[in-house]
């Protein structure tokens, strides 16, 4: 324990540093956010394996890195072609860059996003969103009790946010990219208040990348508010590299009659772990959340999500699906609460695993608590692996093993892909899968 | 085209077919009928290439060639058939996708030019009216959702696009309303030439209403006990599979 303690304090410490360098730019708020967030990750230790919320999930290895933190952005030589290959063509110009968790304005263009929407870094949020900012940041997201989401907002310095006014609906979809670029071990806190006004509808794109083979840890917190009857949708692609350690949580908070669709795909990090927690606040609320994840040679994915029924008349749907390959191991926790009180509440979830190696793992675990009556429930998982009917069929239309085993995995992925509305994104990651499994596909 | 001679074959260990000799030349319909478990799927399945099946005995000459020599997939590429009498589902592949990929793997096979998708779209709309299918088939996932009589009618818009030398339909009038049942008939009936040879195997005769077969043979306990023409088939409806059974413990 002794050593864990001095692991955490000695690479852990940054806020302190980033303090003193921030002294008197920020508000007061804002400030005693950080120092607040700054004493509960002083008291509260990392979770250990003996965690029930962490048995799968082992983040030793992340504590015992000495990592760097930016306070400044100085990687400023980067260009817009230089990212392009993790940018889209629908969100040209409603696109804001973090590097290595500090706002690339270079690299950032919201031009296209009409006026009166907010969609910015923290730093510049134009006056007349200030009040929104302050009202909503860090109101979702646990930094009392959740050590990572602690240590989070104590270096909440940069992040992006994002205002959808009331009535606003906003067809131009907005890219929030987290690109790594660091040569040497980096730490990052990439935050983003998502904060969509009544009635509103917005898509949003949460993406994470890197440019280099580097470790580095990613430990990232997303707030979202629908406000009644806004409508969201939120991608969210994970692809880090190989080395990278990601860490996250995505706390959405749903009021009347809002709608909030999620596509979580994860198919990067050496170590990844996303919880993912969706509050039903209010009646007649609509919730999807789907997720893909891709695990090959040494790569741990974790999931987490819950799913909080507290009032009548809402419908939850999630689906989540895994591909996992050579010694590819993934964790799903889904917890579907339905609360007292919450009739006719409508929640379904499927965890569906695919295995393509002998040598790959996976802790699936639904769960499902009914404290009401008159609710239609069901949530189920299963874990196969490519079926010899299947491939028979295949090569019966004169398909070769290999390409037949290429197809079949591709549809498992497609199942959650095909979902997806926007063209170039899907498209990406159709290649992004199918490059990862080395599988050479021709499709439309 | 086909010479199927005392052929042999288990599955776990248990026998199914116990010398089994047949010859189907090009042009010709043959039906295979007899009761469950008298070995017809378990033929099929060996024809395609199922690895589940060992072959104990026997050989199979497809254009004079072993057909053992080759795999389930070069057997297809080679021109074998066999429509499913359970097909399989792929969610996520859409129909036209893998209608043109496996046209693609024939077309490579035979030296033709592969398709691209819009060159495809001309060929697959003249197939699709051989079995009656909407267009919007093509967009569904493969088989997935799909009723009963859709799958069947699938696997003939398969067999149409790959236009097999031999084609083995396994009980692909089962579970058909009257009107699948005409419109997969149909299909079969426009595919059939004297350049293709066609077996059916059904268990029972009403698939012979619509598709006029040469032969008729009657398998059971794993060998064809009886041969003969379409009247066979019509004998067999009337005095039932019981008759054969018979015959064969008397003999």
């Amino acid at each position: 324990m002794a050593q864990a303690a001095k692991e955490k304090a000695d690479h852990f410490s940054a806020y302190k540093a980033l303090a003193k360098a921030l002294a008197g730019q920020d508000p007061a708020w804002l400030v005693n956010l950080r120092e607040k967030a700054a004493a509960h990750f002083e008291a509260l230790d990392f979770p250990t394996t003996h965690d029930e919320e962490w048995k799968y999930t082992n983040v030793s290895a992340v504590l015992k890195t000495p990592f760097r933190q930016h306070f400044e952005q100085d990687v400023t030589d980067l260009t817009v072609e230089a990212i392009a290959p993790f940018t889209f063509a629908e969100t040209r110009q409603s696109q804001l860059v973090f590097v290595n968790g500090l706002f690339a304005p270079q690299l950032s263009d919201v031009s296209a996003l009409p006026v009166g929407v907010t969609v910015s870094n923290l730093a510049q949020v134009p006056a007349d969103a200030a009040k929104a900012l302050h009202d909503h940041l860090a109101t979702q997201a646990n930094h009392r009790d959740e050590i990572f989401t602690a240590l989070n907002t104590a270096n909440l310095n940069d992040g992006a946010f994002v205002f959808i006014p009331k009535g606003k609906a906003v067809e131009t979809p907005i890219h929030l990219l987290f690109l790594a670029t660091a040569q040497t071990a980096t730490i990052a806190h990439p935050r983003v208040l998502l904060l969509a006004g009544e009635g509103s509808i917005a898509t949003v794109i949460e993406s994470y990348a890197a440019l280099g083979e580097s470790v580095y840890f990613n430990n990232s917190v997303v707030e979202i508010i629908t406000q009644a009857d806004a409508v969201v949708t939120h991608y969210r692609l994970q692809q880090e590299n190989d080395a990278a350690f990601h860490v996250a949580t995505t706390q959405v908070y749903q009021e009347r009659g809002s709608n909030y669709t999620s596509y979580a795909i994860s198919l990067g990090a050496h170590l990844a772990r996303h919880n993912l927690n969706v509050v039903l606040g209010d009646q007649h609320v609509e919730t999807t959340i789907d997720g893909l994840y891709v695990v090959t040679g040494t790569q741990h994915c974790d999931n987490h999500t819950s799913i909080d029924h507290a009032h009548p008349h809402c419908t939850s749907h999630q689906v989540y699906k895994g591909i996992l390959d050579g010694k590819g191991r993934a964790v799903f926790n889904g917890k579907v609460f339905v609360r007292e009180g919450a009739l006719l509440t409508d929640a379904h979830q499927l965890n569906k695993n695919l295995l393509l190696s002998a040598d790959a793992h996976v802790d699936t675990k639904p769960q499902l608590e009914i404290f009401a009556d008159d609710v239609k429930c069901s949530h189920g998982a299963a874990i196969g692996q490519l079926e010899d009917d299947e491939l028979f069929y295949l090569a019966s239309r004169g398909i070769a093993p290999e390409k037949a085993r290429a197809l079949l995995t591709y549809g498992f992925a497609e199942d959650i892909i095909s979902k997806i509305k926007l063209k170039s994104v899907r498209q990406y990651l159709d290649r992004q899968v199918l490059d990862k499994l080395h599988q050479s596909l021709e499709v439309e | 085209m086909l010479e199927i001679r005392n052929l042999h074959a288990t599955i776990d260990g248990k026998e199914i077919l116990r010398g089994l000799t047949l010859t189907v030349n090009a042009g010709e319909i043959h039906a295979i009928m007899g009761p469950n478990g008298s070995g017809k799927s378990t033929l099929a399945k060996i024809l395609a290439g199922h690895p589940a099946y060992e072959v104990t005995g026997g050989e199979v000459l497809f254009e004079g060639k072993n057909l053992f020599e080759l795999e389930a997939d070069e057997r297809a590429r080679a021109g074998v058939f066999l429509a499913f009498q359970y097909p399989i589902e792929i969610p996520g592949v859409s129909n036209a996708n893998f209608l043109r990929m496996a046209y693609n793997e024939k077309a490579k096979h035979d030296g033709k030019d592969e398709l691209d998708p819009l060159e495809f779209d001309d060929l697959i709309q003249e197939k699709l009216k051989i079995v009656e299918m909407d267009k919007s088939f093509l967009n569904r996932s493969v088989n997935e959702g799909f009723s009963g009589g859709e799958k069947k009618r699938n696997e003939i818009l398969q067999m149409a696009v790959l236009e097999p030398k031999l084609a083995v339909l396994d009980e692909t009038d089962s579970g058909l309303d009257i009107d699948a049942l005409r419109i997969v008939a149909g299909g079969v009936n426009k595919l059939a030439n004297k350049d293709n040879a066609i077996i059916l195997v059904t268990h029972y005769q009403r698939l012979l209403d619509y598709i006029e077969p040469h032969f008729v043979h009657v398998l059971y306990k794993g060998q064809i006990v009886k041969s003969g023409g379409k009247d066979l088939a019509l004998e067999l409806e009337k005095k039932g599979y019981d008759w054969i059974k018979g015959a064969s413990a008397a003999a």
